[in-house]
């Protein structure tokens, strides 16, 4: 009787045993897969400076990485936020509930903090390129959010300082009233007063759906300012522009782009942006490396060059994917602090930023450039557009990180 | 146009006899199914997807209490679901609240804000009503684009699950799930006893001759202004619920775009019934969800599904197949 039940009690774990195999085994054979979901605007003001220049982008970066060559199998999805914080936190929760992995890319401040927020909740990763609020390193930091290509306190530096000196003192800012032009206006005015400058006085135009800019723009050369600084982006920043060489604001004062991409010089046109001076992180024509990447990339953007934000896209999924490749796909899909952790721990290095780092705050450092906008005579092939003026090396760059008030840092 | 399709549901319709709670037997079984979908299916779509469903679902149950049953057509119920979002979101994060006490918060926002617009917008009906709460709405808008508390572009964000009651955690999205479905279930059915109320009775015959009405000793404007104050109530229940389910507030919420929304759910499903809303809300929430990825699409769907919805299938899909059945759904 003892021995039956003994046998039973035997048979039984045994039975248990084997039946538990097949399914560890089934779960190994199941590769498990990276899925990356590239989030920006791809209808309203910012599609061409992100949109699916942005996807192409972050698809170059799964290729020059050979992610089917080292057995790791990526998939990239995309999705339209358009500009909304509400809707853009809904497709990054929903995205996240169902298995991606990475949220990329992001424009628009005030959906890249609600995101970043939903990759805390959810421990995910979350790389911005698209967004210029410097508060995604600064006071709203998390340990899930990484921000490469730029953000506002390097452009108002960069372009700020740099009016400055060259005897822009008195400054007027036209502002888009949200996050991010507020962000951006206050940064520069500190550089502004800093270098020794002035600021005037300052409008906020709404946001989005402005598209007529002239009682502004007439506003702010009623203000007597030399420099009118646009705290703003995408086509906002191109009816500016139009519109300040229209009303001959330019013959006055000069304009500065706080936030200008390529794609906004191509739409203007060099006879109206010439003389334009603006700062960035990439430019395709900068060295071989940015052109050999541009070259690679062009096939999936036929008749475009891509802008910074969308080859900042590359430069961040490129290093996810190699520390993804680091760490093992399983362990990194399991918490994405730790990948973070593991991503700020590994040198930046890639054809669009060149050498680089991330700092604990989750700042992005790599060099940037002032640029100005070529004459048309001096343009020599399409998208040749800017002269390098400087170049700020990497450690000067970004805002420095004990300034940023991020609760990371001194934890 | 409006007020016509609204007749033609209320006459020709057979008035059965209810058996329960104000049902008919047929909408007891309708109700039955309803309540059984709404149990079941988060098991087999995304729970947060379905609560925002639902969270729209009562704000077009709301609106639909005003247009399909009083004949007003208001066009600034963006305000009240929007404010009833701020006041909920900005009491769960900045004071604490628990989840029900900042919801009911957002209601009575939603209430306080309707009593003012519809004391002004009920003297005048029609086009006129619909163009004062759309202005009123607009001041509301503008308020929130200015109002430092708001968050301007950026919303009010990381808003948290506040605990129910203090105690019972809503961070999992199966446990707000259910606050949600439970809210849906009672306001669902406060709307449908309000209807077949000796009040919502009185609110049909002004609907249908209000010179009668008043002849027969009632006051039309005194009934009007409780079943505004009523269906901005719900409205701002909704949106401080779905503050909280998604964790944020925002401009979105108060547009006038938001009332435009819910005008399109509740014809397109069916005006003046009342399993109506609930499937236009379904429709209109699964078009903008699975619509997604191709951006300005959205809004051109939606919009030719309106002009369909206007020109072949006046009273909507349950309308329609009410009518089909010679049914009140």
């Amino acid at each position: 009787m003892a021995i039956a039940r003994r046998e039973l009690i035997g048979s039984m774990a045994a039975a248990g045993v084997a039946s538990t195999l097949p399914i560890t085994y089934a779960r190994a054979q199941a590769k498990p897969k990276i899925r990356i979901g590239v989030l920006n605007d791809m209808s309203g003001p910012y599609r061409d400076i992100t949109g699916m220049g942005s996807v192409a982008c972050t698809q170059q970066a799964l290729q020059d990485f050979g992610a089917s060559n080292k057995g790791i199998e990526v998939e990239v999805i995309f999705g339209d936020h358009q500009n909304k914080p509400d809707v853009g936190a809904a497709i990054a929760r929903q995205w996240y509930d169902q298995g991606v992995d990475m949220i990329v890319d992001v424009p628009t401040s005030s959906v890249a903090l609600a995101v970043s927020a939903v990759a805390r909740q959810k421990d995910k990763v979350f790389m911005d390129s698209g967004a210029g609020t410097s508060d995604l390193t600064g006071k709203l930091c998390n340990p899930n959010t990484v921000h490469v290509t730029y953000d506002t306190w390097m452009l108002a530096h960069a372009t700020g300082a740099a009016m400055v000196k060259a005897g822009g003192i008195t400054w007027f800012f036209i502002t888009a009233d949200y996050a991010f032009g507020h962000a951006l206006q206050r940064d520069t005015s500190n550089f502004v007063i800093q270098a020794g400058g002035k600021v005037l006085g300052s409008v906020n135009t709404p946001f989005p759906g402005t598209t007529d800019f002239s009682s502004y723009l007439l506003q702010a050369q009623a203000s007597g300012a030399k420099v009118i600084g646009l705290c703003n982006a995408g086509t906002d920043t191109i009816n500016c522009i139009k519109q300040a060489h229209e009303f001959g604001v330019t013959k006055t004062a000069r304009i500065a782009g706080l936030l200008v991409f390529i794609s906004d010089i191509h739409a203007l046109g060099l006879q109206i942006a010439q003389g334009l001076v603006l700062s960035g992180t990439f430019y395709w024509n900068l060295n071989p490396r940015t052109r050999a990447f541009s070259e690679r990339v062009a096939p999936k953007m036929p008749g475009v060059r891509p802008g910074m934000a969308q080859a900042g896209c590359y430069a961040a999924t490129l290093h996810y994917l190699k520390t993804v490749a680091a760490m093992g796909v399983v362990e990194a899909k399991r918490s994405g602090a730790e990948t973070v952790a593991r991503m700020k721990a590994m040198p930046m290095d890639d054809d669009v930023f060149g050498p680089g780092s991330i700092r604990a705050d989750g700042r992005a450092v790599h060099p940037a450039y002032l640029f100005e906008v070529k004459k048309p005579e001096e343009s020599k092939e399409p998208w040749d557009y800017y002269n390098v003026l400087a170049e700020i090396p990497a450690n000067e760059a970004f805002r420095p990180i004990n300034e940023g008030s991020c609760p990371l840092v001194h934890a | 146009m409006t007020m016509e399709a609204t007749t033609q549901v209320g006459i020709g319709l057979p008035s059965a006899k209810p058996v329960l709670f104000g049902y008919t037997s047929t909408q007891a079984i309708a109700l039955a199914i309803l309540v059984a979908l709404v149990v079941l299916s988060p098991t087999v779509l995304y729970p947060v997807f379905l609560m925002k469903v639902l969270c729209f679902a009562m704000f077009a149950s709301a609106f639909n209490l005003l247009i399909g049953y009083v004949g007003l057509l208001s066009f600034g119920h963006a305000a009240f679901f929007g404010m009833g979002s701020y006041v909920t979101a900005w009491t769960a994060k900045y004071w604490g609240l628990s989840a029900e006490v900042a919801i009911l918060l957002g209601g009575l926002t939603g209430a306080a804000l309707g009593a003012v617009f519809g004391w002004l917008a009920i003297r005048r009906s029609g086009i006129y009503f619909a163009m004062i709460t759309l202005a009123l709405a607009q001041m509301v808008y503008f308020f929130c684009v200015e109002a430092p508390f708001t968050g301007g572009e950026d919303g009010i964000q990381q808003v948290p699950r506040a605990k129910l009651f203090g105690v019972i955690s809503l961070a999992p999205d199966m446990s707000i799930y259910w606050l949600v479905a439970g809210l849906f279930l009672f306001f669902f059915l406060f709307v449908h006893r309000v209807v077949h109320s000796p009040f919502g009775q009185v609110l049909k015959a002004i609907r249908e001759n209000t010179a009668r009405a008043t002849s027969l000793g009632y006051r039309p404007d005194d009934y009007k202004l409780i079943a505004f104050i009523l269906s901005t109530f719900i409205s701002g229940i909704a949106g401080g619920t779905k503050a909280l389910v998604f964790g944020i507030a925002t401009l979105t919420d108060v547009h006038w775009s938001m009332s435009g929304e819910v005008v399109l759910m509740t014809l397109l499903g069916g005006l003046g019934t009342i399993f109506g809303p609930v499937m236009g809300a379904l429709i209109v929430t699964a078009m903008e969800n699975y619509l997604a990825q191709f951006g300005a699409w959205v809004t051109v769907t939606q919009g030719a599904v309106f002009v369909i919805c206007v020109l072949t299938f006046r009273r909507g899909v349950i309308g329609e197949l009410g009518a089909k059945l010679k049914l009140a759904l």
